[in-house]
């Protein structure tokens, strides 16, 4: 019997990717984000909203994560940006290899700002760095209090927390004194804004937090 | 569910540097996996069952070694293990500016075999 040393970083080969892709996106001076949340809480629709923002100041550019279907690129194209889709089939996060891919098709456009929409979950998209230049996490009202300190990876390594849907608070157990102190303890220094994706509340605050985030980039 | 695609990886570079040392059968693989990354040990074992099937892997089993979540205060330096309840706030002064310093490790330690 023998035995073979390796301490080879099972993600290595993505982490290799992320980094070409953090490269290129730093070479066109776009700010990439990765947006997620699990299945449900508002990612697409927080989109739209920003889009409307930003639409008429950057150039914004979608890819979006999917299982299956081009539904959410279809919702996204009739706002005007230009998207790409990915289809993981399956797969139940993307990595860094799809979005470089993904981007070859954008990167002549001379984009700003580029938003990665990731497949709807909280536990497998955390371990793949895509090469963005930060992390948001979106998590609604409507979700419950434990998701925090259920999948703290993903909150530890965000920059941003979205708190969606913060119009039907009234209507939830949704305590927002819970959700500070759990993020507190798990991540002290995430920013965080509270938005409703439907009546368009909280939607000024993070638009105006990307464009400061676009400039600073740019400079 | 990314436990899969984590194993395929593990068996695809496993299988690799044992052809290049030529070894005709991997014994035992051994990871490193931190508590802190997503990956949950029952699962990486149910994928490696499922997908390291063929002559290379067919009596290999996979050890798992799990690391505790330990940070270092970058205020005053010290060092504190982190539990379930996730509280990354230092316990000595207070304060949440921390490094993690072992929990998000997933690597390939070794792997044994036979030599053809």
């Amino acid at each position: 019997m023998a035995k073979v040393n390796m301490q080879s970083n099972i993600l290595g080969a993505n982490e290799l990717l992320a980094r070409k892709n953090r490269s290129a996106f730093k070479e066109s001076r776009v700010l990439a984000v990765n947006l997620m949340s699990s299945p449900g809480s508002g990612k697409t629709t927080i989109l739209e909203r920003t889009i409307e923002k930003l639409g008429d100041k950057l150039n914004l550019g979608v890819i979006e994560g999917d299982l299956y279907t081009d539904q959410d690129a279809r919702r996204i194209e009739k706002k005007g940006v230009r998207v790409v889709q990915i289809n993981t089939e399956g797969t139940c996060h993307l990595d860094a290899g799809m979005v470089g891919k993904a981007y070859e098709t954008l990167s002549a456009a001379q984009l700003d700002l580029i938003f990665i929409e990731n497949v709807g979950n909280l536990v497998c998209p955390a371990e793949f760095d895509l090469g963005e230049d930060f992390r948001a996490v979106v998590m609604s009202t409507a979700e419950g209090n434990d998701k925090v300190l259920k999948y703290p990876l993903i909150f530890r390594e965000a920059r941003v927390v979205l708190v969606n849907k913060i119009d039907l608070l009234d209507y939830t157990d949704f305590s927002l004194d819970k959700f500070k102190d759990d993020l507190k303890q798990v991540n002290p220094s995430a920013l965080t804004f509270m938005v409703s994706a439907r009546t368009g509340m909280g939607i000024d605050q993070w638009s105006e937090f990307l464009l400061r985030e676009v400039r600073n980039k740019a400079v | 569910m990314h436990e899969l695609s984590i194993i395929q990886s593990v068996v695809d570079t496993v299988r690799e540097s044992a052809r290049s040392h030529g070894f005709i059968r991997v014994n035992k693989v051994k990871l490193v996996v931190g508590k802190l990354t997503m990956a949950l040990p029952d699962s990486l074992q149910f994928a490696f069952e499922a997908l390291a099937v063929d002559e290379m892997f067919k009596d290999a089993a996979l050890e798992i070694e799990e690391k505790e979540l330990c940070c270092l205060c970058t205020c005053c330096q010290s060092r504190f293990q982190v539990n379930d309840d996730y509280n990354f706030i230092c316990p000595q002064c207070g304060q949440g500016q921390v490094d993690v310093i072992t929990g998000r490790e997933l690597y390939i330690d070794y792997f044994e075999g036979d030599e053809g």
